[in-house]
């Protein structure tokens, strides 16, 4: 699988990934690498595939055909040529080494912010409760929620209960973050919070793949965008190159020129 | 009047413990049946899931009554010979399931599909998400209807009477036959069922409360 001799093997490997809900294709033969450490964006208008390459990269949704290698290990499949589905266990604990952060939140209503994220510590990774504590503790700390370890979602505000979602995700110590479109649902004014957050993440060194609407802060944050349109990579490269109003893709053309004239 | 009453208390005390044993067996046989086939109508493969489908249909279109009838004197017909104890247990239990089987279903539709995928995206399985994440923000919509029908079970077993069982109206219904006091025994009988089933509403309201902390 290293066509690509020069490069070492990428820690997220996507190769022409397809995917049909019936009969609309919804990702045609994608391909994707991030490296260790790097921050890829992925923008596009709404329909083109992104969130459903997000979801198959920790096996949300299953796909067609294609490979996804994290770390060298195929992620829903034993293998890519035998397509056949990992067992229960297995594909649990391949989704325990990709974190998610989800549009909609998704706390346990039933669950204070730290048992949130005590649950995966404790009956994922073996951690006892003073472990999982200490360590969900750690992770409200460093997303400034330290003071509400003990508040239940509904007590929290939008932006909190994001921050504590991504306190979750990360408090797992995923090899890669994944967030779909994180800010989405927030009010304008909780947006700058959670960004704040993902931007200290990534300061860390933590690998992250993302999809956003924020433009200013894919360009601020990320290493490499990718542009999707129709369920294919249209266009990849540096935040510069990508966002340049002069690009000579011209879905990517319109898609910005579309983006602006609705943001500003 | 009151002496033969008081004389007859012992025999209905009997009847009482028997309607009580044939409740509590119902409503714990169908929680474990209704269950584990609930979650196999929401989660199975889809064979099991019409088989489930079907069974509950079924058996929720037909009156406790027949199906009781059936399992007592229609079974023995393929060679299967219950005794009345409990083929009046096996057609309570039958309805019952299929009642909780809906119950499970509606509660754990309610759970948004966001709490599965948050479940699945830390790494737990399946088992896992159930026990931790869906039953117990489920429990709170399960209970409320469950109560009803335990409540309902508790009255319900009242039909066991009719196969020859001496529970507490078939006890009723004798000291009656021997004493022709029919009002002040009716009367003793309806206060000991509302009796029982006020304390299972009470007990319920409260574990309600314990769980109103889940909100929406």
């Amino acid at each position: 699988m290293s066509e690509t001799s020069n490069a070492g093997p990428a820690l997220l490997d996507v190769r022409d990934v397809s995917k049909a809900f019936g009969a609309v294709e919804v990702l045609r033969s994608v391909s994707l690498q991030v490296e260790r450490g790097e921050v890829v964006t992925v923008i596009g208008p709404s329909g083109s595939g992104k969130t459903t390459l997000l979801r198959c990269v920790n096996f949300l949704e299953s796909y067609d055909s294609g490979s996804i290698r994290i770390d060298g290990k195929e992620v829903g499949y034993l293998s890519a040529g035998t397509r056949q589905r990992r067992g229960e266990r297995d594909l649990a604990a391949m989704r325990a080494e990709t974190g998610m952060v989800f549009q909609s939140f998704n706390l346990f209503p039933h669950l204070t912010a730290a048992g949130n994220i005590m649950l995966g510590l404790t009956k994922v990774r073996g951690k006892s409760q003073a472990e999982a504590r200490q360590a969900a503790e750690h992770w409200l700390g460093r997303v400034g929620l330290a003071h509400k370890a003990d508040s239940l979602p509904a007590e929290l505000s939008g932006g909190q209960q994001q921050r504590v979602g991504i306190a979750r995700a990360v408090a797992m110590e995923p090899k890669i973050l994944l967030l779909d479109e994180i800010t989405s649902a927030l009010d304008p004014e909780l947006v700058g919070e959670v960004l704040a957050v993902v931007r200290s993440l990534a300061e860390d060194g933590m690998t992250m793949l993302m999809v956003t609407h924020e433009m200013a802060f894919a360009r601020d944050a990320s290493s490499r965008i990718v542009f999707m349109a129709d369920g294919g990579v249209s266009a990849v490269g540096p935040p510069k190159e990508i966002l340049a109003a002069e690009t000579s893709n011209d879905r990517l053309r319109t898609f910005l020129a579309r983006f602006r004239a609705s943001h500003f | 009047m009151v002496g033969q009453i008081l004389y007859a208390l012992p025999f209905l005390a009997q009847g009482f413990a028997l309607t009580l044993w044939v409740s509590l067996l119902v409503v714990v046989l169908s929680l474990i049946a209704g269950v584990t086939l609930g979650v196999g109508l929401v989660y199975g493969p889809a064979p099991l899931r019409w088989a489930v489908r079907i069974f509950s249909d079924t058996i929720r279109g037909i009156p406790i009554l027949v199906l009781m009838f059936f399992v007592y004197y229609g079974l023995p017909a393929i060679g299967l010979h219950l005794p009345s104890f409990w083929a009046a247990v096996l057609a309570l239990t039958l309805f019952k399931t299929a009642q909780v089987i809906e119950y499970l279903r509606g509660a754990v539709a309610s759970i948004p599909k966001g709490q599965s995928e948050a479940a699945m995206a830390i790494g737990l399985t399946f088992r896992q998400r159930l026990t931790y994440v869906i039953f117990p923000q489920a429990f709170r919509r399960f209970l409320p209807p469950w109560i009803n029908g335990v409540t309902d079970a508790v009255k319900g077993s009242a039909l066991v009477s009719l196969l020859g069982i001496t529970d507490l109206m078939q006890a009723i219904n004798q000291v009656i036959g021997r004493t022709y006091e029919a009002m002040p025994l009716y009367i003793l009988g309806a206060l000991i069922y509302f009796a029982v089933n006020y304390a299972l509403s009470l007990a319920s309201r409260r574990l309600e409360r314990r769980f109103s902390f889940i909100r929406e």
